[in-house]
């Protein structure tokens, strides 16, 4: 039993190596950091307002988490699967003993360092609103921390769409839509044209789906256990269905 | 050491390996036969855990594919067909990685890597991007791959293809050097090869077994040698002339 669990632990640490090696061997990652970075300062700035509100928070700026992520994290996540089918390495790499599932959380973590990385970076907007004002540092941790797990959630959509395809491309619009839905289905927008359609009780149960609705008290600094299952536990059936669909490889189904 | 037991494998309706046995013994060089599409990548796949079974198994000194597959592949090295390596690594950054993926802790990791590295020789090309490398340094890294954790059984799916006459002399000498301690299956279509390599041939046809001889056996079935031999053997199992 030991030795399995330090066999899967193996295999992470080989696989998580690797494809975080891979992300900084090409411009992958340096370009979505860039961009990342880019596009959130832009939105937090312009959209958001950030320095017009008066406010020692950072509200503004986690408020557009959940919809950059939703396009962001399926680009990171979709060369893990479908680039390695498309090249012929996934032979290789199901060729090796080590445990399908220690691959799986190695690419993923591999993918979510590189998140991890790039919302570090933001640590200049943490700066900013200590020097305009007494900030409660606390609760932007807190955000900080949610935010990190969502993304996790994010990557779980792309990596498992990666796994169903050869082609990164169709991965990362796959990934896209299913991230849409997921965000999408909490937006007063669309729980109000369902509550509208099918009453009160489906926009709420539609609305509990959402990333955006499990992220909105984290936004504002409040750790909700109820939030943090919630992506825990989306991230672990993206984990076992990426699992899944590569072992599904395995018995011939192209 | 190796025994391959009744494995079959179908895709969509399509037999491609059907009832498939035979044994290898330490120091034997297999030679599999046959067309393209006659089964031999599949059959090496599914030996290599990378494919399951429909029926059968392979065991490797007794470990099953099918209920222990991990420890199996342990004992086995597989080199795929066209070698598939990651482009963006160099030859040293891939070989660790599928040592640290063996489990290999630091010590035997640096031995086990200079070790291949000077077997397939390819130590004036471990600091290059595999992208850059010619095909026969990017076959030669795949070889080292295969043999570096020294595993008693080895899969070679078309080890030579697409090489130069040079490049393949180079391949056949890193065999020869490996075969008196290992059972090592090389599938080919490349005839010339077996007498060069191998001391049996098993030739499939349609995933069935439709010879398995010694390479001198075979040529002397024909007249034509074993070109002739080869093309007979797939004429019968067809039912029908070359």
């Amino acid at each position: 039993m030991r030795g399995r669990f330090e066999g899967t632990l193996n295999g992470i640490k080989a696989v998580w190596r690797r494809e975080l090696s891979a992300y900084f061997a090409t411009p992958v990652a340096y370009v979505f950091i860039a961009i990342f970075l880019l596009v959130l300062g832009v939105f937090t700035w312009e959209l958001s307002n950030f320095f017009e509100t008066g406010a020692a928070d950072l509200g503004p700026f986690f408020y557009w988490h959940p919809w950059l992520f939703m396009l962001f994290m399926p680009a990171l996540a979709m060369r893990l699967w479908a680039d390695e089918t498309n090249a012929g390495t996934s032979e290789l790499l199901l060729s090796l003993p080590i445990s399908l599932p220690g691959v799986v959380i190695g690419k993923l973590l591999a993918a979510w360092s590189v998140a991890a990385l790039a919302l570090a970076l933001t640590f200049p907007w943490w700066i900013s609103v200590n020097i305009l004002g007494p900030a409660d540092n606390t609760a932007i941790a807190l955000s900080y921390f949610m935010s990190l797990i969502m993304a996790g959630a994010y990557l779980g959509v792309g990596a498992a769409m990666s796994a169903l395809t050869r082609s990164s491309v169709l991965a990362f619009v796959t990934g896209v839509v299913v991230a849409f839905l997921l965000t999408a289905a909490g937006w007063p927008l669309v729980t109000g044209a369902v509550s509208s359609l099918l009453g009160s009780g489906a926009g709420d149960a539609i609305a509990q789906f959402s990333f955006l609705t499990h992220f909105e008290t984290a936004q504002r600094g409040v750790l909700e256990l109820r939030g943090l299952l919630f992506f825990a536990g989306f991230l672990t059936l993206c984990l076992i269905l990426n699992t899944l669909f590569v072992e599904h490889r395995r018995s011939g189904v192209q | 050491m190796l025994d391959l037991d009744a494995l079959s494998k179908s895709f969509d309706g399509y037999r491609a390996v059907t009832d498939l046995s035979f044994e290898l013994d330490k120091g034997e060089v297999l030679g599999f036969l046959g067309q393209n599409g006659a089964g031999k990548s599949t059959t090496m796949k599914m030996v290599a855990g990378v494919l399951e079974p429909d029926i059968g198994d392979a065991r490797v000194l007794g470990q099953s594919i099918v209920s222990n597959r991990r420890e199996a592949q342990r004992l086995i090295g597989y080199l795929p067909e066209g070698a598939p390596l990651y482009r963006d690594m160099t030859p040293l950054t891939f070989l660790r990685f599928l040592a640290d993926a063996h489990g290999m802790d630091r010590i035997a990791r640096k031995t086990a890597v200079d070790r291949v590295i000077a077997d397939a020789r390819i130590a004036s090309v471990t600091g290059q991007p595999i992208s850059t490398l010619s095909k026969g340094f990017r076959r030669r890294v795949g070889l080292a791959g295969a043999i570096l954790h020294d595993p008693p059984v080895l899969l070679l799916d078309e080890p030579t293809d697409g090489l130069d006459p040079i490049q393949k002399r180079a391949v056949r000498a890193l065999i020869a050097r490996m075969a008196h301690n290992k059972a090592i299956i090389i599938s080919t279509h490349t005839l010339e090869e077996v007498p060069a390599m191998c001391s049996r041939v098993i030739v499939i046809d349609h995933g069935r077994m439709v010879a398995d001889k010694s390479p001198d056996d075979l040529a002397a079935s024909a007249s034509g040698g074993l070109e002739e031999a080869f093309i007979t053997l797939v004429s019968e199992a067809r039912g029908g002339g070359a």
